[in-house]
Parts: C-alpha cells; structure tokens; sequence
C-alpha cells in the first residue's frame, strides 16, 4: 500500500515536472507575413536563433493591426515579436500598443539606418515597390514611369495593388511630377484629384493584384505586360529560374518593423531574439536569401556585389527611388482609400 | 477566412424551422382533448400539458442558449459599436465646455485651445490620445498628427492665447475650423455618424443630414454590386442547378446517391483551395482559353479572371451545393405520375413540365434562392482573390475598416447595413412568398 503510494506519488511529480522541464526552454512567438520573406527570415533569424538553444515559433497573419489591438485590449497578448509595416508601427507606437525598445540592448543606434530607428520598433529591412516586367516577353524595356501608363508603346495589360497606396503616387511620377514633390503634389486637394484623374485613363488595363506573391504570377502567366510588385517577390520567382525584370527609378521604399506588443508573456526573451537578428551577420544572411536590403548598415560589408545589386539600398537603385511617407498615409490613407473605393465603382 | 454572417445565416434558418416543425404538431395534439374533458380530468390534463411544454422547452434550452451567445449577442454588440463615440467626450471634458457657443464657422476662442490643452495634458495613458487621434483622424484626414504633435508638445504654460500661438505655430490647420467642428459635433457619446457614412450621408457643421461630397459617396455603389452580384449568381445556380437537380430526382436512388458525393465532394473542399484551383483553369493561358484556342473558337484568350465574369464563375461552382439539396428534396416529393396525367390529358410535355411540374417545386426553388442570395451576399475571399477593384462586396470593405484601417465602428455600421438589408429581404420573402421555408 505504502509502496504503491510512492509510485502514484514518483509518478505524479513525473508528470508535473516534465512540462516544466519542457518549459524552461525558452520559446518565443515571432509573426511574420508568410511567404518568401517568412523563407528567408526562417533561414536568417529563426534557424540560428534555435541553434543557439532556443523555440522559436513561427506565425503567419496578414498585416491585421486589429488583431494586435485585440490581444491588447484584451490583456490577452499571445505574440512575442510581430513584423508590422511602418504605418502600423506608427500608428501603434502612437496608440500604445507595443512595448518601449531598450537600443542598448538591442545594437548601436548608430549602425541602423535613421528610419529604422523609433521608441518601439525596429526596422529590420528595407523593401521596395517596383515596376517590374518578364524579360522573356517584353521586347522594348521601359524607360519611365510615363511607359506604365502608355499601353500603345508598350501593349498588354497592367497589373496594380488593389487599393490607392503606391498607385497614387505612380500616377504623379506617370504625370510628370518629381520624386522629391510627390507627397507634397498628393498633400493638396489638386494632386490628389490629379493623381485619380491619371488613374483613371489606365482604368480599363489594370488588372488589379491582392496579395504579393500573385503579381510575379501575372507576369510568368502573361496576363501582364508591366505590373507594380514588391521587389523581393521578383527575386524570389527569379530564384526559380524566372527571368523577371525590375526598372528601378521611381520605386517606392519602406521598412517593416518588428515590434514587441504590449504586455508580450516573454518579454526579455523577445528583446533578445530582435537583438540577434539585428546582429550585422545575421541580417546579411537575410540579405542574402531575399533581396531586401539589411536595416544593420554593417551587414553590407558582409555582402558581395551580385548581391547587393539586386537590393533596393544600392546606390544605382535607390539614385531616384522614393521614401514612402508615413506620415502621408497614416494621416490621409482612410480617406484617400475610401475614396479609392468610390472611385472603383464608378 | 469566411465572413461570420455567411456561417450564422443558414444556422438561424435551420435552428428556425425546425423549433417550427417541432411545435406545431405538438401544439394540435393540446387544443383537441381541452374542450370535451370535466373539470378534474381538464385540470390534470391542463397540468400534463404544462410539464410537456416545460420539458420540451428544457429541451430546446441549449440550443436557444447557444444562439443567444453566438448570435444575438455579437449582432447586439455590433449595433451597439456602431453608434458608440466615447472617444472624444471621454479625452476632452474641458475642451467641450470650451466650445460651448461657439458658432462653428471661424476658429474658436482661445480658451478652447487652452482646454485641449489641458484635457491632453490629463489623459492617463498615451493610448488615449492615440484613440482620440484616430476617431479625429477618420473624420478630418491630419487629425491624427495634429493630435499626437500636440500631445509630443506638452507641456504648455501660460496664457490661453500663448498656447493658442505655439499650437499654430506648430500646424497652422489648428486655426481651421474643421477639426474643431468635428470635436464639437463628437463631443456626444453617442452618433449617427458611422451609420450615416454607411449610407454616403454626413452630418454638416450645424448638424444638418446632407449627402457626402462626390469622391467620398462609396458604399451606396458597393451594396448595389453587392447585391447585383448575388443576384446574378442566385439566377445563374438556378438555371445550373434546377435541370441537374431534376435530373438526380428523377433517377433510381442508387445511381442519384453516386451523383449526389459528385456535387458534395466540392461542397466538402476548402473555399481556398477551389479558388486556387479556377485560377489555374481560368487565367489567360489556362486550360480554358487554351482548350477555345485550340478549337478555334477565340483567336485571343478572354479575360475571365480578376472581373466579374471569374467571381461569379467559381461563386456559382461554391454556391451550387445550397441551391442543388432544397432543390432535389422538393422535387423527390413531387409525384412522377402528376406530369404524366397531364400528358395523358392532352397537355404538350413542355407545358406539362411548366404549368404541372415546376409549380410544385417553387418551394424548392424559393427555399434555394433565398439560401444562395443571402450566401452570396456575404462573401468576401471569393471576389477578394478573383476580383478587380470593382468587383469587390460590401464585406472586403468590412474586413478592410476591422483589419487594415482598425475603424470598428466603420466596420460595425457596415455590418448592421449589410444584416439591415437581409433581414428586409427576407421579409419581402416572407410576403411574397408566403410559403413556410422547406430546407430539405
């Protein structure tokens, strides 16, 4: 009897050690947007991290901040560590909804680029939306924003993000406006209605896209003669032997972010992960897997010319891209998408 | 990935007719004996009678629990967010005294500079500003950057008039009166506006209902397509549906059940994937353009995805299922012999099938419209993935102002737009039709 008591007793503290065995390994939570990027983060950040004895685990959302807010609102916060674009990360940053960053743990400030630097996120990378066409179908190559828009020099369909961001300023440059004035042109009541106006004489040859990895698609299907696209998809279809191609000037730059959102269950944990993957070697294998281009300035030593050529920091491309402005669109981007709307239907 | 309306809808319809065909025999059995029983055996009779009903209450307790914490409740919540406004009379007491009197077309006194001021200056946490920058921001695009500048900015000290030029000084549009108009009229914890803007109204700065500015008219436009769109693919899966479903009726039962799994199978498939499969069917060089290529119908490849050709295309192949079942279950109740008689009395079998057949499956028909419409009006990942810019319904635009711009209250207005008009639909239905629903 008595003996039988210890077993059940052995047993029963078995069982109640062995999760917390299980738990003592520290495990992270890390949102990403799935995808070639979500490859190319596994790679450069999550691998090495867990070589380094730790869990990672991976999550795909959609870029919903709502959910964020959700969990916040809800004190129920489940995520360590989200990638968010540079509006949501404003925005949140301005709504509380992430933890402060502490850069001292982190890396130098100095080593990052300025915009990656803000109170509670950390750009990790800098991606870009270009104009991009297959260079197996296209005969004459476009030389301008103007090209986009002029579908008797170059015939064939046009393929644009489904909504007013990037489309309106593309439109401007189309129009003959500079880089440098775009958002102050789009600020105005006159830039906005001329960039709708420019809109709406490609209307009946656009051949909108949802979700990124569909305008690379358009482009190998034929559906497309030019298409707007986020440049790392182009490298990655590239990777698969495509031949796509990108005309740089006029694409339009951003960062994504990471974020730790308010009340994170493993907090600490999550500020380490973010500081190894911002570590200079860590983010050129990063680099090296996709063509963003490494927030940590120090990872481009690291990287060699085929592969910097191709990033949307190297001098030649980024001679006269554009800076996405935050600003601009957390301000105007639910008016201006709204009217979008209205200006689809009519 | 579904909108939640497109899952509660046929659960209410289903839960609904059958709490019908449970009580009604129920409820003929009971009056019958009353009359004729004496009073002793009336009473126990009556007091069975009660427990009976009691029992079959308890009965049906969980499940009319269950919608009441799965439907009425949320439905509640969304109307209820979709008139809320606390954020403005919650973040600016002070400011809203201020303003008191103001007439609303010049900037307002110096005070009110002072008050907000003040009221940002006493908010408990940098959240709060955040709230209130974007409610301003929704209503007058800068708001935002405005509000959080002027929170960056605290503290400020001196006289009201001071404050009111650093406030200038950092943004000039402090001294426009549109964002002081919308803090005047959001100053109530309670607004028409969400509602409003459903339907392109906006209130003026004096509170008069007028229509919005052109640009901005959008949502009339969507819920007219959203309601075109199922009601061309409510006709279409009707024209597919009811010849094949007649067909399946009208063969032996082993055969009919083999064919049946055939319109089930899809039915059982992921939404997704049965997208992703049209895309590969439909684009440019896909099969079905290469297939007309080859047999030389078309010389160019048609455009059959990302319009409103390939969102009705795979919204009818999703959406055939709900038409097919109601449809097949009326129909194997009709009796066979009815049209032959006809025949036999001289009518053409044409006529026979239309003044004879197809009158004695209305309820089939109607009962299979009704469930496709209202599907269909929910959808979202469908035109989402197939659709161009134009194609998109009503509930992209909720998912969008939940998701992408966090506006819930946008979201909820939308939402009770989109349950305001099924629930009128359904009561022309009901009048129309007059006929008790028959789901099969």
């Amino acid at each position: 009897m008595k003996n039988k008591s210890l077993i059940a007793c052995a047993a029963l503290s078995a069982c109640l050690a062995l999760p917390s065995l299980a738990q003592q390994q520290p495990q992270i939570t890390v949102v990403n947007f799935g995808g070639a990027n979500a490859n190319a983060q596994k790679k450069a950040f999550y691998e090495p991290y867990e070589k380094a004895g730790n869990k990672v685990v991976a999550v795909e959302y959609n870029g919903e901040q709502a959910k964020i807010k959700a969990m916040v609102e809800a004190k129920k916060v489940t995520w360590d560590v989200v990638e968010v674009e540079s509006p949501d990360a404003a925005r949140g940053c301005d709504e509380g909804l992430f933890e402060k960053l502490d850069y001292s743990k982190i890396v130098p400030q100095a080593d990052l680029l300025p915009a990656a630097v803000s109170d509670c996120a950390v750009g990790i990378f800098v991606w870009s939306t270009v104009m991009a066409y297959n260079g197996d179908k296209l005969k004459t190559a476009p030389t301008g924003w103007a090209d986009f828009w002029d579908t008797k020099k170059i015939p064939g369909k046009r393929g644009m993000r489904k909504g007013a961001r990037y489309n309106l300023e593309f439109a401007l440059l189309a129009d003959g406006v500079k880089p440098a004035d775009v958002y102050k042109v789009l600020a105005t009541k006159d830039g906005a209605d001329r960039a709708f106006k420019k809109l709406t004489e490609l209307k009946p040859h656009i051949q909108w896209w949802e979700a990124g990895a569909q305008a690379p698609q358009f482009l190998v299907a034929g559906d497309v003669a030019l298409t707007t696209v986020y440049n790392g998809r182009i490298d990655a279809a590239n990777r698969e032997g495509r031949n796509l191609k990108i005309y740089w000037p006029g694409g339009i730059y951003d960062l994504d972010y990471w974020v730790i959102p308010k009340g994170a269950p493993n907090k600490d944990a999550a500020l380490k992960f973010i500081a190894f993957g911002m570590q200079a070697d860590n983010q050129s294998v990063y680099a090296q897997n996709i063509a963003y281009g490494p927030a940590n300035t120090k990872a481009l030593a690291k990287l060699d010319k085929k592969v910097l050529d191709d990033l949307p920091t190297s001098a030649t491309n980024a001679k006269e891209a554009l800076q996405f402005s935050v600003g601009f669109w957390s301000d105007q981007g639910e008016a201006l998408e709204k009217r979008f709307a209205a200006w689809a239907t009519q | 990935m579904s909108h939640p309306l497109q899952q509660t809808e046929p659960t209410t319809m289903q839960a609904h007719s059958g709490v019908i065909a449970m009580n009604a025999p129920e409820m003929a059995q009971a009056s019958a004996p009353d009359r004729h029983a004496p009073g002793a055996l009336r009473k126990a009779l009556a007091r069975a009678e009660v427990r009976r009903q009691w029992r079959a209450f308890s009965l049906t307790l969980p499940l009319l629990v269950f919608l009441l914490l799965t439907l009425l409740v949320p439905i509640a919540a969304l109307l209820q967010r979709a008139v809320e406004n606390p954020e403005v009379a919650n973040a600016l007491p002070a400011t809203m005294r201020a303003l008191d009197g103001w007439d609303r077309r010049d900037a307002p006194p110096a005070a009110a500079y002072a008050a907000l001021v003040g009221d940002l200056a006493r908010l408990p946490d940098r959240s709060d500003a955040g709230a209130l920058a974007r409610r301003l921001n929704s209503e007058v695009p800068g708001a935002r950057s405005m509000v959080m500048g002027a929170y960056r900015d605290l503290p400020f000290e001196g006289p009201p008039e001071a404050i009111q030029e650093r406030l200038l000084a950092a943004d000039p549009r402090w001294g426009e009166a549109p964002l002081w108009r919308a803090i005047a009229k959001n100053g109530a914890r309670w607004t028409p506006d969400y509602l409003l803007a459903s339907v392109d109204l906006q209130r003026d700065a004096l509170g008069q209902i007028e229509r919005m500015p052109e640009e901005q008219r959008a949502f009339g436009g969507i819920l007219l397509r959203t309601f075109h769109i199922s009601l061309v693919v409510t006709l279409v899966c009707l024209l597919v549906g009811y010849p094949l479903a007649w067909w399946l009726a009208s063969l032996p039962a082993r055969s009919a059940n083999v064919l049946m799994i055939l319109v089930l199978v899809p039915f059982w498939t992921s939404i997704l994937v049965r997208v992703a499969a049209w895309i590969v069917l439909l684009q440019s060089e896909g099969l079905v353009n290469r297939g007309l290529m080859g047999l030389g119908l078309i010389e160019q490849p048609l455009a059959l995805l990302f319009n409103r050709t390939g969102v009705v295309i795979a919204m009818v192949h999703i959406l055939l299922p709900f038409m097919i079942l109601p449809l097949y279950s009326v129909m194997k109740s009709v009796p066979p012999t009815y049209l032959r008689a006809a025949v036999s009395l001289g009518s053409s079998p044409i006529a026979a099938f239309f003044r004879v057949y197809v009158p004695q499956t209305y309820p089939g028909i109607g009962a299979g419209a009704l469930l496709v419409f209202i599907l269909a009006i929910g959808y979202y990942v469908t035109p989402a993935l197939l659709g161009g810019a134009d194609d998109q319904m009503l509930s992209y635009y909720i998912a969008r102002y939940t998701n992408v711009e966090v506006n819930w209250g946008m979201a909820c207005a939308l939402g009770a737009l989109l349950l305001a008009a099924t629930l009128l639909l359904y009561g022309v239905y009901r009048r129309v039709g007059k006929a008790e629903l028959s789901l099969g």
